[in-house]
């Protein structure tokens, strides 16, 4: 059976959830190898990990002369590892910048590229929801070795017995591509709730909070959900970026998804429409939202919110 | 100093988007309008031609698509481009990211008199569908760095300084020119055109080239050259609404507890 690289999405060295579902897809194509690019102090910690959903090989690669630059030495090094290899695919958890890393490896390597899909069968047909959600497209790379970014959530992870032999791979990044150099990052502070692309559930605030997420707050807490947030909350400054659900923030498709106080535009539903539940709370009767909703409260948020997290907490009581 | 900015021409998101027979962009009747993520990048480039008065810098917008993607040129000359250029040729209907970064290659440098020039500037990603690829894939292709996805863009001489909002940090980086930036919603409202800049904008130059001039062979190009096949689209049931119940009195948060615990979610 043909390998299938599985890059591996950490944060110095702990596995997140998307490696897991990637090995999962990985085992449908072939015989799954983990790409770590990372610290290799975490190399065997990682190994272990991966071993447990099935990763045959571990290849590490010490990103010593990764870290601090952008895609492009990330590209330069996976093309490196791919180079010689029989491979069914590639597979890269979906992200701004791992997608910026497949289109590069793409042209290097010749291949055909898929972005973001959301299921990969067994023949290598990716699924695709597009237009907002609207749409969904089913694909197949032509030329080259499958390159595919899968979303989160795209699986469910599977514990499997892998052998997990460990593999130091040297690689040589060009100067050219450590052109573009990272001078300065700011971690950002963690939320100590989930991560708003791999919820479960998702309880989110639009400019009808009026800038006081209190009560969405206590909601998600209630609920252990993430929280999200429209452009309009956002551009006020109530929340930063990062929690912005949409078009040009993140997509999400949680179990269960609560609008609260955002009108559903359809740069916001981009973001949410394939959610499995939808819940919305709006003032207004009219709001284009309802349009999408399994249930929703017309009513004040301010209100509704509290009164819910309330019944909430007395249920788990 | 020479800014290639790099605007694509596609269907209105408010509008219904289809697929073709094809599977590819159904655009035939479909409103089309310049992708609204590329105005900030028209925006950022015309702020750094603002910034650098002393300097002489010539704003090109360039645009791959169909005949009607000049209405995008249009929009950018009337924001304040100084010129445009026009990639229109059939062969390369129904291009994927790989393809279109080979015409965007190669037109970038025709538009510049054969050279790289010291800035290309890119949206976050195209409206329709687009992944946000063609910016890291046209430098790739160019043999230049990238720095995407700014949120805030500082020139100073051949540096290019970004800050990043990225998921795990916000982050500060450069390089230097040529480069390719691609920016985000971030960076701030794009201009509306002016009176004068709708006026002025009727006497740019908008040159349309095809493949030949280009310097690309067609059969790399198009459907055909495509390296991924759509083997099916489908239009998603539209989701069947859902009970809506009015608050009164406390019975919205009961209505809606009883609707989660039947869902299992409470
Ligand atoms: C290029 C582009 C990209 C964009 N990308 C995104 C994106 O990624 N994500 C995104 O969200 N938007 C995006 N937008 C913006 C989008 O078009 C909308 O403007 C935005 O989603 C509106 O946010 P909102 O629903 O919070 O605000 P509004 O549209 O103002 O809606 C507020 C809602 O709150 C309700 N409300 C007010 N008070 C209360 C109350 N006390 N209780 C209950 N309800 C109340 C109102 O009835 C109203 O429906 C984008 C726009 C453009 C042009
Ligand atoms: N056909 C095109 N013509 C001009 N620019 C394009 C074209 N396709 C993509 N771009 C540029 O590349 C950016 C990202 O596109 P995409 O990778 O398709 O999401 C867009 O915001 C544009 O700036």
């Amino acid at each position: 059976m043909s390998e299938v690289l599985v890059l591996v999405d950490h944060v110095a060295g702990t596995v997140k959830k998307p490696t897991y579902e990637l090995l999962a897809i990985a085992r449908r194509l072939g015989e799954p190898s983990a790409v770590f690019i990372g610290g290799v102090d975490a190399a065997e910690a990682v190994a272990d990990a991966v071993r447990g959903y099935g990763a045959e090989k571990v290849y590490v690669i010490d990103d010593s002369d990764i870290v601090g630059y952008l895609v492009a030495p990330m590209a330069e090094a996976l093309q490196q590892l791919a180079a010689g290899k029989d491979l069914a695919a590639i597979l890269l958890p979906s992200s701004a910048q791992n997608k910026e890393i497949a289109g590069r490896l793409a042209i290097k390597l010749g291949s055909g590229l898929i972005t973001d899909a959301v299921d990969v069968a067994a023949d290598g047909t990716t699924i695709q929801s597009v237009f907002a959600g609207s749409y969904t497209v089913a694909a197949q790379v032509t030329t080259g070795i499958p390159i595919i970014t899968v979303k989160p959530n795209s699986a469910a992870p599977q514990e499997a017995d892998g052998a997990g032999v460990v593999e130091h791979v040297t690689v040589t990044i060009s100067d050219a591509a450590k052109a573009a150099r990272v001078e300065d990052s700011r971690p950002r502070a963690a939320t100590g709730r989930p991560e708003l692309t791999e919820a479960a559930v998702v309880v989110s605030g639009g400019r009808g909070t009026g800038g006081d997420f209190g009560p969405v707050d206590a909601l998600a807490d209630a609920l252990g959900a993430a929280v999200g947030a429209s452009r309009a909350a956002v551009d006020s400054g109530w929340l930063s970026h990062t929690f912005q659900v949409g078009q040009t923030g993140k997509t999400v498709s949680p179990q269960l998804y609560m609008a609260n106080g955002i009108s559903g535009a359809i740069q916001h539903r981009a973001g949410m429409q394939t959610s499995k539940t939808i819940v919305a709370v709006n003032k207004d009767p009219d709001a284009p939202i309802f349009d999408i909703v399994d249930f929703g409260v017309v009513g004040d948020l301010h209100t509704v919110l509290p009164a819910l997290t309330a019944q909430i907490s007395r249920r788990k009581g | 100093m020479n800014i290639v900015v790099l605007v694509k021409y596609v269907p209105d998101v408010t509008g219904e988007r289809r697929f073709a027979s094809d599977h590819t962009v159904d655009r035939d009747g479909v409103d089309g309008l310049l992708s609204e993520l590329d105005e900030y990048a028209v925006e950022q480039a015309l702020q750094i031609k603002e910034q650098r008065e002393d300097e002489e810098i010539t704003v090109t917008a360039l645009t791959v698509g169909p005949e009607d993607a000049a209405d995008a040129l249009r929009k950018a000359l009337q924001m304040g481009a100084d010129r445009a250029v026009h990639v229109e040729d059939e062969a390369v209907a129904g291009s994927d990211a790989i393809a279109t970064s080979l015409v965007l290659a190669e037109a970038v440098k025709t538009a510049n008199g054969g050279a790289v020039p010291d800035l290309v500037v890119a949206g976050m990603a195209s409206t329709d569908g687009g992944a946000g690829v063609v910016p890291a894939m046209l430098a790739e292709r160019l043999g230049i760095p990238q720095v995407t996805l700014a949120s805030q863009v500082e020139t100073s001489g051949t540096q290019v300084r970004i800050r990043r909002d990225s998921d795990a940090a916000t982050e500060v980086i450069s390089a230097s020119m040529p480069l390719v930036l691609s920016v985000t919603d971030q960076t701030g409202e794009a201009r509306y055109p002016s009176f004068k800049g709708i006026m002025a904008a009727k006497k740019k130059p908008l040159d349309t080239v095809d493949l030949d001039d280009i310097g690309v062979d067609a059969s790399l190009v198009g459907l055909g050259a495509s390296r991924t096949t759509v083997t099916s689209t489908t239009a998603r049931p539209p989701r069947t609404v859902g009970e809506i119940v009015k608050d009164e009195d406390g019975t919205g948060a009961a209505a809606l507890a009883a609707f989660l615990a039947s869902k299992k979610f409470i």
